[in-house]
């Protein structure tokens, strides 16, 4: 969260609503999960680790606001940001797992349990694909949507995998 | 209400190589008007021939049929092929098409085999061209077209005699995902207007969006579940979850 933040920072300094505004737009349907204080906890961190410093401005008619700036060091750590390649990853280490000791103890039927799981992925991919077709097809939080929809599709398909391994094998 | 499609008992056999294969081993099956099914399952479970023998393509060796209503299993080839001008419409993989006659007069087609008249044929096959996104590629033959319009027009030549089912096999097998959404929302439109639908497919988007999923595993299908219940997770929080994972 500090990152992206500190992105939207970069091009011109904003007020924590303003920001607040640039990342629901950026992340459409999706923006549904942010917590609203987030922004404004995590620009307080980001002041406090000298990546950002704030001035008051005064309103007439409403309490003061605080615009955002970014320091050298923040641009600097935005940039490191951009070229880091790490990825979040989706491992169904566990499910697995699952599987294995499904066909181990015969607790559960693998297959039945690929079913089950399969079922549920499916209807995660209908409520994207449900939320895609909603939005405008080029607003940019469509692009998100149809990553997490890819996604879904290869753990559906890996699925598949492990349903043709799992199908009548005898327990090890 | 009576069921658009209704299948009892169906089996169908092949001859493999020394042995009788059971490709659809007893099926009963019910589609409500209106309502969009998905048979999903994999290579080789008799999908295919499912749909094939619900849409009298083929033969079954036993069980019962009925499509709106009217017993149709004994029906001979040619009363079949009566049948199926006004009561299934096909969508295949590979779109089949007549290479030699343009968008509209593929559309068309059917209408003039059951009599419309050629003023009627086309004046509908132009309006289901452009309800369905390419009415401005009416006059063009299929290989000037991209597999997404293909199989637009094979869908609208699949409604033109508004039928009581449409029987798609792998409809989006050929296409890109941008062409795939295409034909996902069009038959999200259909579903609204309440055209009955039958897909039979291995793409999970396309599965996911009919209110029910039937799984089909040697030759055998189960009961269906419905697919727009409430996921347990929902994928939309989960993405806008930005919560810092370690790293400052």
């Amino acid at each position: 969260m500090r990152d992206p933040i500190l992105a939207l920072l970069a091009k011109e300094p904003a007020h924590g609503y303003e920001l607040r505004q640039r990342l629901m737009a950026a992340l459409g349907p999706a923006g549904g999960g942010l917590n609203p204080g987030q922004v404004y906890v995590t620009l307080t961190r980001l002041e406090r680790a000298g990546l950002v410093v704030s001035e008051t401005v005064g309103q007439a008619s409403q309490p003061d606001k605080k615009v955002y700036e970014l320091t050298a060091a923040g641009r600097d750590r935005v940039v490191t940001w951009l070229a880091d390649v790490s990825w979040s990853k989706v491992a169904p280490v566990e499910f697995h797992l699952k599987l294995v000791a499904a066909a181990a103890t015969r607790l559960a039927d693998p297959v039945a349990l690929v079913d089950a799981q399969r079922l549920e992925l499916l209807r995660q991919l209908r409520q994207l694909q449900e939320a895609a077709l909603a939005e405008r097809p080029d607003a940019d939080g469509t692009l998100l949507i149809e990553g997490a929809a890819l996604r879904l599709q290869a753990d559906i398909r890996w699925l598949e995998v492990c349903e043709q391994r799992w199908d009548g094998r005898e327990p090890t | 209400m009576t069921a658009v499609v209704e299948a009892r008992g169906l089996v169908r056999r092949y001859q493999g190589d020394g042995e009788v294969v059971r490709a659809v081993d007893g099926v009963d099956l019910a589609v409500e008007p209106g309502e969009t099914v998905s048979v999903m399952g994999p290579s080789g479970c008799g999908k295919s021939t499912l749909l094939h023998l619900l849409g009298g393509l083929e033969r079954p060796d036993a069980g019962e049929l009925r499509l709106g209503g009217r017993r149709v299993d004994g029906l001979s080839e040619t009363q079949w092929a009566v049948f199926r001008r006004q009561g299934v419409g096909f969508v295949f993989q590979a779109f089949h098409l007549v290479d030699e006659l343009t968008a509209v007069e593929n559309v068309e087609l059917p209408a003039l085999l059951v009599g419309s008249s050629r003023h009627d044929a086309r004046r509908r096959a132009s309006g289901l061209l452009d309800r369905l996104g390419v009415g401005a590629r009416a006059g063009h033959l299929p290989d000037r077209l991209s597999g997404g319009e293909r199989q637009r027009v094979a869908v609208a030549r699949a409604l033109i005699n508004e039928p009581l089912v449409v029987l798609a096999d792998e409809p989006t097998g050929n296409l890109d995902s941008r062409a795939t959404g295409d034909i996902l929302r069009l038959f999200a439109d259909l579903r609204a207007a309440g055209q009955t639908l039958l897909i039979v497919t291995h793409d999970p988007r396309v599965a996911s969006m009919a209110d029910r999923l039937l799984t089909m595993r040697d030759g055998v299908i189960d009961g269906g579940t419905r697919l727009d219940g409430g996921a347990f997770a929902s994928p939309l929080a989960d993405l806008g979850d930005l919560a810092d994972r370690g790293g400052a």
